[in-house]
């Protein structure tokens, strides 16, 4: 890669009082690449969405943007740098203020940031709105008359409207009907080909990530356990969480499903040594013990697994 | 507990209840009483379940699943006005007196919901939700009603029973209630679950947990079972028919694996084709155009045409559910089933 990554953060750390909500988190984008970040409830990877824009503070780590050191940034400076940053939520309910009308959500962002003149930012808000596919008419309208995949598309347009060089999607479609996902997954690629956004995805359905991202991290518990390109995680998973989480998927026929014993223990009392160890059913004393680091897997893939070791020595 | 049932074959078409039929629904239809008159919500709907079957009930918000579902359970609103016939158990229950129906059905259904948190009660043990019910339904003591909620515990893989009977719903995961509302809904000896998106809300590996345990369920008790779900992939696996609902119709029906691998009406087609599927690389999905219409502004005839790309004149004219290939559809133009 010639080019320096859009974003890159290392050993990035979130703790709530007792609770180790984020771990050690490292990874980067190259410019125009998307990142998928996935895994199931409280594997921390919401929050690692919210460190990222400082939406949250770090307890520990760095993060650079843009080749900045984030943490480094006023408070003045941060709102300032915000505007190349963007977020896309999962609830198009609740992310759009519903007394403002499709025109004000799209002109503020630029207001805020004072990109343009008052027309020019009128005519980028009515690019925008044709880009994603909604009449102009809309412009005068308000949230509630949208359904839940308009919705979307206008936060879509929103995030676009600063030009930004980072969006971070948390759970993007999770709330839309299938044939409405798909409408606004293709969407969401023909923008970011066309714009050459870089993107943070994150998402619980593996079939959603395969289909948006080029490179995977797995979280589980706080961590990232494994991560690579897309087509290593989904053909050549190492990590037994991550084959696990590829065979509990739905639409393999009944009969070969591989099963996780427990659920996902509290971010409270995170296990001794590997974080999954009360869950894998391979886990050995040596689980209990040590914390298995990553390990280079080679074509970029890498996960954290002492199982690995006894497989590579062999 | 041996008896096993065989899935109904390919060229059964609901006509007359079988011995084994343990829940027949005949031309359901329920509309809501309104100032204007009367709204339709689901027209038309007829499926039969047998003992040991698990029959999904497939479609987008709003198709009209959850409404059929209620009505089966004799929880629609009260401005609902349903027509048609349903029998449990060879009784008519569709038109009688609340305690009539109670009397049919009462511990001859168990239900389990999308969100264990609203279904269950947030305020009682979960001992006294369970005791109540065997106590009421098989007329058991205090101490019986006890031991039997505990080996329900038991039986669903919750740990330690015998503590979590005396605590509330609040105190468990997601998953863990859904298996308290599994050992309720079985508790007094069901011969029908109704089951509604009752693994929507959970992480993938305690959806798969949670699956395999509905499964078991089945298979020992030869449960029939009615699944509503907005997930096809779960279908699959899971149910032995299919009952595909578009704006509150049916419109396709069968073997659950024809209508997974090769459905014969556009809009099952489509949501197949919607969702990214595994190891494709597709680098575009093929959306379903537009949305689904409004209750209330359903178009005449077919009520995807709008949306349909092999609609023409004809579709205005509104379809009847016939046979086609492997499955009953309703449509003019159904899609060839391929090799």
């Amino acid at each position: 890669m010639s080019e320096d990554p859009i974003l890159s953060v290392s050993g990035l750390s979130k703790s709530f009082n007792t609770v180790q909500a984020v771990r050690d988190v490292s990874f980067s984008i190259p410019r125009g690449k998307t990142f998928g970040l996935v895994g199931e409830s409280g594997s921390g990877k919401s929050t690692t969405a919210r460190l990222v824009l400082r939406l949250v503070e770090p307890t520990k780590g760095v993060i650079r943007f843009r080749g900045r050191d984030l943490s480094s940034f006023s408070a003045r400076d941060l709102r300032a740098e915000r505007r190349h940053m963007q977020m896309i939520f999962q609830d198009p309910f609740g992310s759009l203020n519903p007394r403002m009308s499709v025109r004000d959500t799209l002109v503020e962002p630029q207001l805020v940031h004072n990109i343009g003149t008052n027309a020019e930012q009128l005519r980028t808000a009515e690019r925008l709105l044709a880009e994603v596919s909604l009449p102009r008419a809309a412009l005068d309208r308000f949230p509630h008359e949208f359904s839940g995949g308009q919705r979307q598309r206008i936060a879509i347009a929103r995030a676009l409207s600063t030009n930004p060089d980072l969006i971070v999607a948390d759970e993007p479609v999770s709330a839309l009907d299938v044939s409405v996902q798909a409408q606004v997954l293709n969407l969401m690629r023909d923008l970011q080909d066309r714009h050459g956004t870089t993107m943070l995805f994150i998402s619980h359905d593996l079939r959603v990530v395969q289909f948006m991202c080029d490179e995977i991290a797995v979280m589980y518990l706080g961590e990232i356990v494994e991560q690579g390109p897309r087509d290593r995680i989904y053909g050549a998973a190492a990590h037994p969480y991550t084959k696990a989480l590829l065979a509990s998927a739905p639409g393999k026929g009944s009969g070969q499903r591989a099963r996780l014993k427990g659920e996902i223990p509290s971010a409270h009392a995170v296990p001794s040594g590997c974080a999954f160890r009360t869950r894998c059913p391979h886990a050995i004393a040596r689980c209990a013990s040590e914390k298995p680091v990553m390990r280079d897997l080679g074509n970029g893939q890498k996960a954290a697994c002492h199982l690995l070791d006894t497989a590579l020595a062999a | 507990m041996t008896a096993h049932i065989a899935p109904m074959p390919a060229e059964y078409v609901s006509a007359l209840p079988e011995p084994k039929t343990v829940l027949d629904v005949q031309n359901l239809s329920l509309s809501f009483r309104n100032a204007e008159g009367l709204l339709p919500i689901v027209t038309d709907v007829s499926f039969s379940i047998a003992a040991g079957e698990a029959v999904a009930l497939v479609g987008e918000s709003g198709c009209g699943k959850s409404i059929t579902a209620s009505a089966v359970m004799g929880i629609a609103p009260e401005n609902a006005e349903i027509g048609g016939t349903i029998t449990l158990n060879g009784n008519v229950i569709s038109g009688l007196p609340p305690k009539e129906r109670r009397k049919l059905c009462g511990r001859h259904m168990g239900f389990i919901f999308q969100e264990p948190m609203t279904a269950l009660h947030p305020t009682l043990s979960i001992g006294r939700q369970m005791t109540d019910t065997l106590k009421h339904n098989l007329g058991l003591g205090n101490s019986a009603a006890t031991d039997r909620a505990a080996e329900l515990l038991d039986r669903v893989g919750i740990p330690r029973a015998r503590d979590i009977l005396k605590g509330y719903v609040h105190e468990l995961s997601g998953g863990m209630r859904q298996r308290v509302m599994i050992a309720l809904a079985i508790s007094c000896g069901p011969s029908l679950i109704i089951a509604d998106e009752p693994t929507t809300a959970l992480d993938v590996t305690i959806q798969a947990q949670v699956l395999d345990l509905l499964e078991d369920m089945r298979r020992e008790m030869n449960l029939a079972m009615l699944f509503i779900t907005h997930d096809l992939e779960v279908v699959g696996d899971f149910c032995d028919r299919a009952v595909v609902m578009y704006a509150g119709d049916v419109v396709e029906r069968g073997r659950s694996e024809d209508v997974v691998r090769a459905p014969a009406h556009p809009y099952a087609r489509g949501l197949i084709d919607a969702v990214p599927a595994h190891d494709d690389g597709r680098t575009r999905l093929t959306p379903i155009l537009g949305t689904v219409p409004p209750v209330g502004q359903w178009p005449e005839g077919c009520r995807f045409a709008p949306r349909c790309n092999r609609a023409d004149e004809q579709c205005r004219t509104r379809p009847q559910l016939g046979h086609v290939g492997k499955t009953d559809v309703r449509c003019w133009h159904p899609l060839e089933a391929s090799a």
